[in-house]
């Protein structure tokens, strides 16, 4: 085989010349990105030229800021001493003095370090949830954290979260009882009606009755005492919680050919988006009250969650129905040719690739969701915006201080909003399978 | 030469027994007012492979879409496997998981990988633990000839890969009838050879099979049976030999004659 003289063969190649100054780095890239027509040339300069007068009149005002100050005249005066008469800066003192209360609104100093746990706990919680690569254990943390949360947060007997919890407990015991007597159909209705028997009727008593047993109490909080970002996260992160759940079941029941459940999730799904948040906020503060029985406290910050839920799953359910829509009917064929119950084809197979379609979607409303927690100013809750601003505006300290807080709100905001939207190109991008 | 002599002498082996596997009587089937299946008379016992063709729009899969209820009939029975298929969903869901079906366009599941395809029904339907789905996955693996494309995602394999991995994942139902819609009709030329093997295989073990194809190479070396359907009758079934050496209707006549290209 071998043959008599070895066959030239190269080692080692050629080392490439290098491409002429114009193919190559930044030249190359900006001729092609920036240049590359007369349109983008006007365009180019006329963007740069936007960028450089905005940062020239905005960044120096901020860099002139001040930290250290007792009040805005204070603030003013050291700017005036260090850059000359007439000039203005920023008076970030305000943030320095005033960071609890945007934080923690009127809730009792003392207290600090349940909200701030809730939270630590709260992103202990949601880790598993955003991303597989952590034990799948976790996830039994992230079911209980809601009544956990609670507990810290309002304070009060360890028993009424436990007994909300135990709800979910009665509603699956109910369903285990009922499947072999009675079918799936009446088990699914057993599992949720007999859930709301028990926390309307009796994990109140229930709960009394162990307080008075084995009391363990935190001290209570009352809602009107919570505000700033801890009022603005309690009413995000519960609202983006549950409003998924139910917009998926909406859009399932606007697929449906029951009838009923069919035109239900219409009506309401195109009565909600019908009507502006502020409405719904409205009416969880002052209508509900009418409807409910007289005695009954309900809580105004349960009442505006439940209104922000139903708001958001409203859309989400618009938007899951479009990523429903998107797929083909032979995923439903191939699941039914299979066996697959409806249940297990809309976990299995339907609901991942309805979801991932939506993910886009679904983000949005969130970040409109959290976005939208500020409106709760006007049932008289006092958000990080509006509501707490302006109770920081009242104190003579600060009077006339105008864009310092609006900026470090908005940049709190836009540090979830952009992380949300970060996260969500992340899970689009691991989720992506089609590979077309 | 060979390998037809090498395929008579395994349909020789291949068994029909008289057990009955699917009996249909006197089925109609209407979409709103059209009229798609009239008075279908059928009986299909177990082994036997029955090549189903017709004109487009002719019925043909309505007819084998009945038969695991992807569609529902009006007026017959439909029997298979001794269940009747009725409004009732547990004997849907009986039959389903005794029918295995092979689409057109495959209609795998392209967030799941092949493995995850193939071990889904049998784990969430049979309740067979995951260890042992995985080794029946990977033996049909092995059976349609790409054990190594195990844990890419459908999207990452070619058309006719697809389809084999669509029959795998049938056949891990241990199904005791097979049901093919056009299973190569959306396959380019020189993938359409691998399914076809894969689907003669399955005939040579003795699979009872309802297949709706135009590949007439098919139906003459593994059909016991091939029937013709036109306007949501069946016109005519015989003997693969007899049908297409002595045709009786002029219908059959005039479609053979189009579709061998005379
Ligand atoms: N969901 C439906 N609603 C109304 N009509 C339908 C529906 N599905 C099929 N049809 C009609 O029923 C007839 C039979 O359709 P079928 O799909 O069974 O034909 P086919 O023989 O499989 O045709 P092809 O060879 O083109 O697949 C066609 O005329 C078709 O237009
Ligand atoms: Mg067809």
């Amino acid at each position: 085989m071998k043959a008599t003289s070895d066959p030239f063969v190269r080692r080692e190649m050629l080392a490439p010349a290098a491409p002429p100054i114009t193919e190559a780095g930044a030249v190359k890239w900006m001729r092609e990105n920036l240049f590359s027509s007369p349109l983008n040339v006007i365009l180019t300069v006329l963007g740069i030229g936007a960028v450089v007068y905005l940062v020239s009149h905005i960044a120096p005002w901020m860099l002139r800021g001040v930290w250290n100050a007792g009040s805005l005249s204070e603030c003013r005066q050291i700017i005036e001493a260090r850059y000359g008469e007439g000039v203005t800066g920023a008076c970030w003192a305000l943030i320095r003095e005033r960071w609890p209360q945007y934080l923690f609104g009127f809730y009792p100093s003392e207290l600090y370090w349940r909200p701030v746990l809730a939270f630590v706990l709260m992103l202990v919680a949601i880790a598993p949830v955003l991303f597989d690569a952590l034990p799948r254990k976790m996830l039994w943390f992230a079911l209980v954290y809601p009544a956990l949360g609670f507990w810290l947060l309002w304070g009060g007997s360890v028993w009424v979260p436990v007994m909300a919890l135990a709800g979910f407990g009665v509603g699956y015991v109910a369903a285990k009882v009922v499947q072999p007597l009675a079918g799936t159909i009446l088990a699914s209705i057993a599992a949720v009606l007999a859930p709301v028997l028990w926390w309307l009727f009796a994990a109140g008593p229930v709960a009394a009755a162990l307080e008075s047993l084995i009391p363990i109490a935190l001290q209570e909080v009352r809602s009107r005492e919570f505000g700033g970002f801890i009022l603005a996260f309690t009413i995000g992160f519960t609202g983006i919680a549950f409003s998924l759940p139910l917009g998926v079941l909406l859009a399932l029941g606007r697929q449906s050919d029951m009838f009923i459940v069919n035109k239900l999730s219409v009506g309401f799904i195109e009565f909600i988006r019908g009507v502006p948040l502020i409405t719904l906020l409205f009416t969880a503060s002052l209508l509900l009250n009418y409807f409910l029985p007289p005695g009954t406290d309900f809580d105004i910050i349960l009442r505006v969650i439940i209104m922000v839920v139903l708001f958001a799953a409203a859309y989400i359910a618009e938007v899951v129905r479009g990523g429903l829509a998107a797929l083909p009917r032979g995923q439903y064929e191939a699941a039914d040719a299979l066996g697959l119950d409806y249940f297990k084809a809309q976990r299995l197979i339907i609901m991942p690739q309805a979801l991932k379609i939506s993910i886009p979607g679904i983000v949005s409303t969130f970040i409109g969701l959290f976005k939208d927690t500020t409106l709760v100013v006007f049932v008289g809750l006092l958000d990080p915006l509006k509501g707490i601003t302006d109770a920081v505006r009242a104190s003579t300290d600060w009077k006339g201080v105008y864009w310092e807080p609006y900026i470090f709100v908005g940049a709190i905001f836009f540090i979830i909003c952009f992380s949300m939207s970060r996260y969500s190109m992340y899970l689009e991008n691991k989720l992506k399978t089609d590979h077309r | 030469m060979s390998e037809a002599i090498a395929r008579e002498i395994a349909r020789s082996h291949m068994q029909v027994s008289d057990e009955i596997a699917i009996q249909i009587t006197q089925m109609n089937k209407w979409y709103g007012t059209f009229h798609v299946l009239r008075d279908i008379n059928m009986t299909v016992n177990r082994g036997e492979r029955i090549v189903i063709c017709g004109p487009s729009g002719s019925g043909k899969s309505t007819l084998i879409r009945c038969i695991n209820r992807l569609e529902e009939h009006q007026q017959g029975q439909i029997i298979v496997d001794g269940t009747e298929l009725t409004s009732d969903l547990k004997n849907i869901d009986k039959v389903r998981s005794e029918v295995g079906m092979v689409f057109q366009h495959f209609n795998l599941f392209p967030h799941l990988t092949i493995l995850e395809n193939l071990t889904l029904a049998p784990i969430w339907v049979r309740k067979t633990p995951k260890k042992e789905a995985d080794e029946v996955a990977m033996h049909y693996l092995g059976k349609v000839k790409i054990p190594e494309q195990a844990h890419k995602y459908p999207g990452q394999l070619s058309g006719g890969q697809q389809q084999r991995v669509a029959i795998a994942r049938s056949l891990c139902m241990k199904p005791r009838i097979m049901l093919f819609d056009e299973p190569t009709s959306a396959l380019d030329p020189e993938m359409i050879k691998e399914v076809l093997d894969t689907m003669i295989e399955l005939a040579e073990e003795g699979m009872t099979m309802l297949c709706v194809t135009h590949e007439m190479g098919f139906a003459q070396a593994v059909a016991n049976r091939v029937i013709f359907m036109d306007q949501g009758q069946i016109v005519e079934q015989n003997e693969p030999k007899e049908f297409f050496n002595n045709p009786q209707s002029d219908r059959t006549k005039l479609f053979l004659s189009q579709i061998l290209g005379h």
